[in-house]
């Protein structure tokens, strides 16, 4: 534990010395709220809910994810400061760990300042507080589950282009299994939409906790955590 | 402190190191010399854990590097080929993580950084980004880092590589004071750098240790270790036979229109050559030191290992 608190908050600390993790969060912010404000304004302020904001923010995260994650290993390989670190009495999966929390970090501090969605919202209006809440859980999940896949793809990779595209299609790809599955028939059907990281999400957005849905979040983000670990390993072996 | 036992490595097809053992005692400071791609780095890489052997063992102390790979880390500091910086960092900023990765509570990291930035000569850039340093400054946050957790075991890869005369007397001078009190592995392909801090020699050549001994056993290996070139104003022949002629000089050659004079490492011809040219009425137009024949005792102790099979 020791180990993951000294190098995810030098990981928390690079982000707050880069320009990178502002630039994301500046067009997060941007474009989610101008999803918020015009779904606002095309349902005349009849409906006081985040929908606006929660339809687009989902997919907004996995690009967030991947831009967000792409230095993390990637960058240590390129710089040489792999060696440091694989050579320092740290364990694999501390590393990894890390760096994932460091991300997470970054990712609640910008799903914190669109907190001002709802605070307007009470302001002005009379939301659904319930929904709301399940709502960011959900993009918790979602954020940690492709922060997951973006460290797994930085760790395969000393170009941080090329993580940054891996880690993209990889969530693309989990994103439009919920489309494709719409047109494949029956069973293969529902498979592949318990497989998309977008058909969960719904649930969250009525105010639904399904466990199924947290299962397959953190399944997903552990299965991509043990890769990157494994990668690690492998690189040891030249 | 250090023991290496059938190590191999292979990429692929290409043996990187093949199948060498060797050890280090403790407080020994040992030289692992070797020409570029000799396979000096892949081994210390094995050593620090941050490659796994092929094949063989590794014992840092009494820990094998395949069981107990972190225990062992615990006890080596490591400088790599190039200095592993996070170029958006202070020195003291690097240097704090360092020691925290290590295992050092704050107030001792603390402690530490003040006393590593003084030996290392930092002591006024502590708050500098290491991305502006300069490359012999950056190699001095390498060391800095290496032995920032007082390890008892130091592996250092080429310490003195890319940084100027000035920066390397004092590198070895730090690296003698180091040694006094820990075991020290140093990886060169600079003879004279060997001879000034080892008390033992590693050669290694493709993969294979060439030859392993104290450095004043070595010096049979080593008689091609220093060389001159003179200009002479005088009868080529005659004047490499007079030459010969000199106790101190084991050989020379002439190669037009200059004489190259080998000797061993520990003698100094240079006034006996001198009389000579008197002697004969000969012009000595130039006498310089014509660089370190490393290249040569390679290729002599290939050789001679070529030779025996």
């Amino acid at each position: 534990m020791r180990n993951i608190g000294i190098i995810a908050a030098k990981e928390f600390r690079s982000y707050l010395n880069a320009p990178m993790a502002y630039v994301v969060t500046a067009i997060f912010l941007a474009l989610s709220g101008t999803f918020f404000a015009t779904y606002l304004a095309a349902t005349n302020y009849s409906d006081t809910s985040l929908t606006g904001f929660l339809n687009a923010a989902g997919f907004l995260i996995l690009l967030f994810a991947a831009v967000l994650t792409m230095r993390l290993i990637a960058e240590e390989k390129k710089l040489g400061t792999f060696e440091f670190l694989l050579t320092a009495p740290v364990r694999d999966v501390e590393i990894v760990l890390a760096k994932f929390a460091g991300s997470v970090a970054v990712l609640t501090a910008m799903l914190a300042l669109t907190l001002y969605y709802p605070l307007l919202l009470i302001v002005f209006g009379d939301p659904d507080l319930g929904p709301i809440a399940t709502s960011y859980f959900g993009l918790l999940l979602i954020g940690g589950a492709s922060l997951a896949v973006g460290v797994f793809a930085s760790s395969i990779t000393s170009n941080q282009i090329v993580a940054a595209a891996v880690a993209g299609g990889i969530l693309f790809g989990l994103w439009f299994l919920g489309t494709a599955a719409r047109f494949a028939p029956g069973g293969l059907g529902e498979v592949l939409s318990y497989l998309s990281l977008a058909d969960h999400f719904p649930d969250f957005v009525h105010g639904i906790i399904d466990t199924r849905a947290i299962v397959y979040y953190l399944s997903v983000t552990a299965l991509f955590l043990f890769l990157a670990v494994r990668s690690i390993e492998t690189g040891r072996w030249g | 402190m250090i023991r290496v036992k059938n190590l191999t490595k292979s990429y692929r097809e290409r043996l990187a190191v093949d199948d060498i053992s060797f050890a280090v005692g403790k407080g020994e400071i040992v030289g692992f010399l070797g020409p570029n791609g000799a396979g000096k780095t892949t081994t210390m890489r094995m050593l620090t854990g941050y490659l796994m052997p092929s094949c063989g063992e590794v014992w840092i102390g009494e820990y094998n590097m395949a069981a107990e790979s972190l225990a062992g880390r615990r006890l080596v500091g490591y400088l790599p080929e190039t200095a592993p910086l996070y170029t958006d960092m202070t020195i003291r900023g690097y240097l704090t993580y360092a020691a925290r990765l290590r295992g050092l509570d704050r107030k001792r990291t603390k402690a530490r950084i003040d006393e590593v930035v003084v030996t290392c000569g930092l002591a006024d850039y502590v708050d500098v980004i290491l991305g502006k340093l300069s490359r012999g400054y950056r190699q001095r946050v390498g060391l800095a880092q290496a032995i920032v957790h007082e390890p008892e075991v130091l592996i250092l890869d080429e310490p003195t590589a890319g940084i100027d005369p000035i920066q390397v007397a004092q590198t070895k001078a730090l690296i003698t004071e180091l040694g006094k009190d820990r075991t020290i592995l140093l990886s060169t392909h600079i003879l004279p750098d060997v001879s000034a801090i080892c008390e033992r020699v590693i050669i290694i050549n493709k993969g294979r240790i060439l030859a392993e001994d104290r450095i004043d056993n070595l010096s049979d290996t080593m008689k091609a270790g220093k060389r001159l070139r003179l200009t002479v104003d005088g009868p080529a022949e005659a004047v490499s036979e007079a030459l010969s002629q000199i106790d101190l000089v084991l050989s020379v050659t002439f190669e037009k229109p200059h004489h190259y004079i080998d000797y061993s490492f520990d003698q100094e011809p240079q006034a006996a050559i001198t009389r000579v040219m008197v002697e004969h009425g000969w012009t000595l137009l130039a006498m310089e030191p014509a660089g370190v024949g490393l290249e040569d005792i390679f290729l002599k102790l290939a050789d001679d290992a070529g030779s025996i099979h």
